[in-house]
């Protein structure tokens, strides 16, 4: 009975139910996300061993700073004013103080150690959510001392992919034609650096021309036009060892060359009686393959990361436009139909764009297209720049760009550049001489 | 002689003054006044707000497919005994003749184009109905131009039964220009059409978020939805950021539980 009287109050009493209210959130700012970088804090027994070892006074500050500047090239970061840290490095790491870190608006934070154990280097780094305040990562490092820069750049690499969702592309190296003297008698080597400009190294004399050298997946070995004889041929150089080979030996020109993405094969343009078509060569058992044959000048071949398809750009239209055909050369289909001409296609590693060189009314153009040619979009115009390369993560690419020449026959310098994919982040590469035909390494750390 | 005009005249004057005074009144219809319309003040401020945009956009397909399936009747809308405010109550079988001889009145056509827009209480409120509003103010403007042909009908199949809530205009546009502040979109995620983070939100008066819950939080610990981890916690750093959230002054029972969408889609696809 009595429960009944209850559950006829309760009947009775009249429950005023509200629908959850929604709220859509569509738009956001653009600003970098503002980090913190603290220095890594060194082990007291270690001191003394970085500048012994190393040379370097404090180790930990140095990679901070190769944190810190990668993170800025990036465009999608902020990193704050050291300065302005308020709490202390080594217990920033043991245990942030997150209001200190609100305080400076830092919405992420980077601490570590740094120590030699056993003759080696031993980093260990944490990032942190300053506004949930929670450990977001934790990772340690054992390797030499010397290889110290590339702990920064995997630490960067690390926090990147934890932050943004895409892997990083900072521990990696760029492949380049080192450019010096006037333009008319230019002295042209190969070189190779880390992407931020450091650990450069000349890998030809430059006694003969080079040009469009490009990494294989693994980086070990780089494949490159050189003219031997006034001849151009295509070229094969181990990085480690020093050798280098000739690609085929093919009666005529070849050039263009570029790696499969399994790294078996090199495919590349070969050119006899004004006519150039695609090849392959298998690196194992050095077997030929002719990919296309059409009355044209077939050329820039690059592959799709899968392996299945090729594109190029021919002039078989009339003009120079952007193809696509099944590794097989079948199923050839013209993508670009823009006004201007289209070279130098590169597939993009992600899969999904296709980069390219565009000339349209006297100016040069980096842009990028779906696979299919549609949304096209130009990054980035100027007087002369050309042959783009994707970073491993298919988000930014580097390609070089030209300036005039004044009246006087002075003032041409070529340089490396990069722009990422939203367009608001173009910056040079800091290179030690003039440079061109950049061509981006994959994670060396994979 | 004299008073045989004077008589002609009067009776002239006379036969004058019945016919323009006395036939208009013998060929004219009864004056039939049309009922009272009640007039109810509404509120905008607690009716306009724009309900979440998919929703209206349901509203909005839900009503045009009413609209098509609905038969429209062509008749006067339904009597309004109510008017007729007898002083005494009157006899059941007064009260039936009265009724008829309004349902009477009611079928002529001619009227029907005059007295559409008399319409029930209850067809007052679908007019009326803040979804219905809300959709009209919806972002979309082909949407917004189709639903306010559309919602000029009168329509007699709506919930009935719905209340103002909500946030209005203003309280909505204050808390999201507060979080488009707080919120750094990861430019690095490529445009993808599941980048969509829903965060269900509890909140004190002052706009303290007391709980925040990710309604798709099994995605966040699943291979290959790394960018979808990212959004949403960049989602709820910008919470964190912003509050207290700017949430109204008054109404805390309204807005206590808020769905926050984060959909980074128009952004990135730029």
């Amino acid at each position: 009975m009595k429960f009944l009287r209850i559950l006829t109050i309760l009947l009775l009493i009249q429950f005023k139910a509200y629908a959850l209210i929604e709220v859509d959130i569509t738009r956001g700012n653009l600003s970098p996300l503002p980090v913190a970088v603290s220095p890594l804090s060194p082990d007291k027994k270690s001191i003394t061993e970085f500048e012994k070892i190393l040379n370097v006074k404090d180790l930990g500050s140095e990679i901070s700073i190769i944190v810190e500047n990668n993170l800025r090239q990036s465009g999608l970061f902020n990193p704050l004013e050291k300065d302005a840290f308020l709490q202390k490095p080594d217990i920033a790491h043991f245990k942030p103080r997150f209001e200190d870190w609100k305080l400076i608006k830092a919405q992420a934070l980077i601490t570590g150690k740094v120590e030699i154990i056993d003759e080696k280097l031993r980093v260990e780094f944490r990032l942190w959510d300053v506004l949930a305040a929670k450990e977001m990562l934790a990772i340690a490092f054992t390797t030499v001392p010397t290889n110290w820069r590339r702990v920064g750049h995997i630490i960067t690499d690390k926090v990147y992919e934890r932050l943004t969702g895409e892997k990083g592309y900072f521990d990696t190296r760029l492949i380049y034609v080192a450019e010096e003297g006037p333009k008319t008698k230019r002295i042209k080597k190969l070189a190779i650096m880390d992407q931020d400009g450091f650990n450069l190294k000349y890998l030809t004399l430059g006694n003969e021309l080079v040009l469009t050298p490009r990494f294989n997946p693994t980086n070990q070995m780089v494949t490159y036009l050189s003219y031997f004889r006034n001849l151009p041929r295509v070229y094969l150089l181990d990085i480690e060892t020093g050798v280098q080979e000739v690609v085929g030996d093919f009666p005529g020109m070849t050039f263009a060359p570029r790696f499969s993405p399994d790294g078996k094969k090199i495919i590349m343009s070969f050119a006899t009686d004004g006519n150039s078509d695609i090849y392959t060569m298998d690196l194992e058992n050095r077997v030929v393959e002719r990919i296309t044959n059409y009355p044209s000048i077939d050329t820039s071949p690059s592959y799709s990361p899968d392996g299945k398809y090729i594109c190029f750009n021919s002039d078989r239209s009339g003009y120079q436009q952007i193809y696509v055909m099944k590794s097989d050369g079948s199923s050839v289909k013209r993508i670009s139909f823009g006004n201007g001409i289209y070279g130098t296609p590169v597939w993009s590693p992600r899969g999904d764009l296709i980069a390219f060189t565009k000339l349209h009314k006297g100016k040069f153009y980096i842009g990028v297209m779906r696979i299919d040619g549609k949304g096209e979009r130009l990054l980035t115009e100027n007087f002369y720049q050309e042959a783009p390369s994707w970073s491993p993560n298919g988000r930014v690419l580097v390609f070089y760009r030209e300036t005039k020449t004044d009246d006087k026959g002075e003032g041409f310098s070529a340089k490396l550049w990069s722009i990422d994919l939203t367009c608001y982040n173009e910056r040079q590469v800091p290179t030690k001489s003039d440079a061109s035909d950049p061509s981006w390494s994959s994670l060396l750390s994979n | 002689m004299n008073r045989n005009i004077i008589i002609s005249t009067g009776f002239h004057f006379i036969i004058i003054m019945i016919t323009t005074l006395s036939l208009p009144f013998l060929l004219k219809t009864p004056i039939d006044l049309p009922p009272i319309i009640s007039i109810e003040l509404i509120q905008i401020s607690d009716k306009t707000s724009i309900p979440f945009a998919p929703k209206a956009k349901k509203i909005i397909e839900k009503i045009k497919k009413e609209e098509a399936e609905r038969v429209v009747s062509e008749q006067a809308p339904p009597k309004k005994i109510k008017k007729e405010k007898p002083d005494a109550v009157p006899l059941p079988n007064e009260k039936i003749d009265k009724v008829k001889k309004i349902e009477e009145k009611k079928q002529n056509p001619e009227k029907i184009e005059t007295e559409i827009k008399q319409v029930s209480e209850f067809e007052k409120k679908e007019l009326f109905d803040p979804n219905n509003i809300a959709a009209l103010i919806d972002k979309s403007k082909e949407d917004f131009a189709e639903t306010s042909k559309t919602t000029n009908k009168v329509t007699q199949s709506q919930d009935r039964n719905a209340e103002p809530s909500g946030l209005s205009l203003n309280e909505e546009d204050a808390l999201k220009a507060q979080i488009f502040g707080c919120w750094s979109i990861p430019l690095g995620l490529p445009y993808n059409e599941n980048l969509l983070v829903r965060i269900k939100l509890q909140l004190k008066p002052d706009g303290t978020v007391v709980k925040s819950e990710i309604l798709d939080h099994v995605r966040m610990n699943k291979p290959g939805q790394g960018f979808y981890k990212v959004l949403a916690e960049s989602a709820l750093r910008a919470i964190r950021l912003c509050q207290p959230l700017r949430v109204p002054t008054t109404g805390y029972e309204r807005w206590k539980d808020l769905q926050l969408n984060f959909d980074a889609r128009e952004m990135l696809e730029g």
